[in-house]
């Protein structure tokens, strides 16, 4: 669905974040130094722990919040100091802020009598959007009266019917159950691939955005860790909050070797030396490092799988899941691994207490300084 | 009538304070209605006495009229007196709700300084007793002349009704999303038409029944009118209040017996708003 890689370089700087700092009481920064380039057609997510600054941004943009400094560009021009009334731009809110006292028609058609459309248009506009998201039948209901996923379908037309520069959604899907969720995922993913407007989309979910993105720019601690598409996210981690925070990692201590290009020598608690990708820790000796590796890059001594490097570890429990297998290991010094395997033939038959080697490929491993 | 049926761990003491409870309940209605109750047939009497005659108790319909009813129409200082009354009260009500209003929503903004003070300053005509504002009102009044005269009794009774509508709005506004509000301005709403299109319609139910308490406060107000009404300005509690102790005579008790009416009635109007605004949110949760 996503193509990886499309807008990271030739970014036609549609929204434009220079050097965006926000502060509420003028000592804390709550947004530090927010840079970013969004192209026309762009679905980004913003993606963080809650408290790390995500919806703040939004606000910003919106202009339902201030910015302390830098500035925000949309199609060249700054709208910091346009009013949130004339900036033109969508918002898909979590609780949908449908207007209860007016029907799903008259919501739909607000936008446009404000800005004093031929009724005729305004017309054609609410039933074309009303077919657009399957509520025809619909119109003269008032939002008390739909479901919560019809009602997000309502905010989402109606953020969407006067044609927005951007359109913004804050965790427009937080309230709704898991597979209603999954099924708005699905009808916004397929709204912005008809009508092509430029996303930018607020969760704490990681799945949603790894599903849902052309991008994701990872928050934390108001600071963007990481904005790449789902997939390098996944891989290439930049460092160790975006590791832990994107999909399951184990991390293991310990303490540079010897550096050689990207490869970092690094011993680990059991007194084994592995190696890793040098992402983000120093290279001279006796730096401390953390070593990222996921769940499924793990093998279990022996094996198919390529390797170059290997860690002695004990089991301690295995945690049957169906479809596969989680493996829980232990290190002398009490770091636990964890390891997933799938449920079938292959899949090692050892016993709690048991010694076994884990192995995995540099390439899979990702050294970083400790966070 | 289906019989109450008590939990089958309930002994003979719960259900003795059941119906003790129940008992005290129906005694305090009982004292709180009944004063209310009397007068109503008391106001038909054929003699000027504020009893029930013998007649009267053996339903003999020569026993009752209609006569204090023709008399509250045919004195010209009733009919006044009930002019001044809706005159005053409309105005006050009017004044009371549009700065009700505006002060609930400025003081249900996080940015309000000051919000505790404020609210307590423009609460305080329903603490301070009224006799004390009644005087404070006389002397600040006659400085600018507004002693009895029209406009002073209106401003004063605003004054009174501010409060009842800051707290019923208040309550409407907490309920209010803010985000509904943030929503109309992402469409392209002015704040000022997202305030009279989102903010209004919503919180309707709210200023109504506070601009209902406004107008009761100033229709059965009689201190500060002893203060600060001129002959011209008698309404109909400071005219009862001169009837009580100049000419004892049933007449009282006939407007009595309407101003229960138009208070059935506005009661009965107030419940016919709310339910109506209630069905139009559609018992929304979306407002919460």
């Amino acid at each position: 669905m996503n193509t990886p890689g499309t807008f990271n370089d030739a970014s036609d700087h549609y929204l434009q974040f220079k050097a965006v700092q926000k502060s509420y009481d003028q000592v804390t920064l709550v947004v530090k130094d927010f840079n970013l380039d969004v192209s026309q057609g762009e679905f980004l997510t913003l993606l963080g722990p809650s408290g790390s600054g995500k919806t703040t941004v939004l606000m910003m943009m919106a202009g339902f919040e201030s910015v302390t400094s830098g500035d925000i560009l949309l199609d060249k021009h700054p709208i910091t100091r346009t009013a949130p009334y004339r900036r033109n731009i969508g918002m898909v809110f979590q609780n949908y802020a449908l207007f209860p006292h007016m029907s799903i028609a008259e919501n739909l058609a607000y936008p446009l009598k404000v800005r004093k459309k031929p009724k005729a248009e305004i017309e054609s506009q609410v039933a074309r959007f009303l077919a657009l998201i399957e509520l025809e039948a619909f119109g003269n209901r008032t939002p008390g009266q739909l479901s919560g996923g019809q009602r997000q379908r309502v905010a989402l037309a109606r953020a969407l019917i006067f044609n927005p520069s951007l359109v913004l959604m804050d965790e427009p899907l937080g309230a709704l159950d898991k597979k209603l969720r999954e099924q708005m995922q699905l009808e916004i993913l397929r709204l912005h691939k008809k009508l092509g407007f430029t996303v930018i989309y607020v969760t704490h979910d990681q799945t949603e955005a790894l599903t849902m993105s052309d991008r994701i720019a990872v928050f934390n601690d108001g600071v963007v860790q990481q904005c790449a598409s789902p997939d390098v996210l996944y891989e290439q981690p930049s460092n160790a909050f975006v590791a832990d925070f994107i999909g399951e990692n184990n991390f293991l201590p310990g303490v540079v070797e010897h550096v050689s290009d990207d490869i970092a020598d690094i011993k680990v608690s059991t007194g084994e030396v592995i190696r890793a990708t040098r992402v983000d820790c120093g290279d001279s000796g006796s730096d401390k490092v953390t070593v990222a590796i996921r769940p499924e890059k793990l093998f279990i001594l022996p094996t198919d799988h390529e390797y170059d490097s290997a860690i002695t570890v004990k089991l301690t429990d295995r945690l049957y899941v169906g479809d596969f297998l989680r493996y829980f290991f232990e290190l002398p010094d009490g770091t636990e691994i964890v390891v997933k395997y799938l449920n079938d033939h292959a899949a090692p038959r050892i016993a709690v207490g048991d010694e076994v080697q884990l192995v995995f490929r540099a390439r899979d491993s990702f050294a970083f300084s400790p966070m | 009538m289906a019989r109450a049926s008590y939990p089958a761990y309930y002994t003979f003491w719960h259900i003795l304070g059941e119906y003790a409870l129940k008992l005290s309940a129906w005694l305090v209605l009982f004292f709180l209605i009944l004063p209310i109750l009397v007068i109503i047939p008391l106001s038909f009497n054929a003699e000027p006495f504020f009893s029930f005659t013998q007649g009267m108790l053996q339903l003999d319909p020569e026993a009752y009229s209609l006569r204090w009813y023709q008399g509250i129409v045919e004195n010209d200082n009733w009919l006044l007196a009930i002019k001044n009354s809706f005159f005053i009260g409309i105005f006050a009500t009017l004044i009371a709700t549009t700065l009700g209003t505006l002060a609930a929503i400025g003081l249900s903004s996080d940015d309000m300084p000051f919000k505790r003070a404020i609210m307590a300053l423009l609460l305080s005509p329903m603490i301070v007793p009224l006799i004390i504002i009644a005087a404070g009102m006389f002397f600040f009044y006659t400085k600018f002349s507004l002693a009895g005269s029209y406009l002073g009794l209106i401003i004063a009774h605003a004054a009174l009704g501010v409060p009842f509508v800051i707290i019923t709005v208040t309550a409407t506004l907490s309920n209010f999303n803010r985000s509904l509000y943030y929503a109309g301005l992402s469409l392209g709403a002015s704040p000022i038409r997202t305030f009279f299109d989102v903010v209004v319609p919503l919180i309707r139910p709210g200023v109504i029944s506070g601009a209902m308490f406004a107008f009761v406060t100033s229709f059965d107000e009689v201190v500060v009118v002893l203060f600060l009404a001129g002959p011209g300005q008698r309404t109909i509690p400071r005219q009862m209040f001169s009837g009580l102790r100049e000419q004892i005579n049933p007449t009282i008790l006939a407007v009595a017996t309407l101003l229960i009416l138009v208070s059935v009635l506005f009661l009965l109007a107030l419940e016919l708003l709310r339910r109506r605004s209630e069905k139009m949110r559609g018992l929304d949760d979306t407002t919460r």
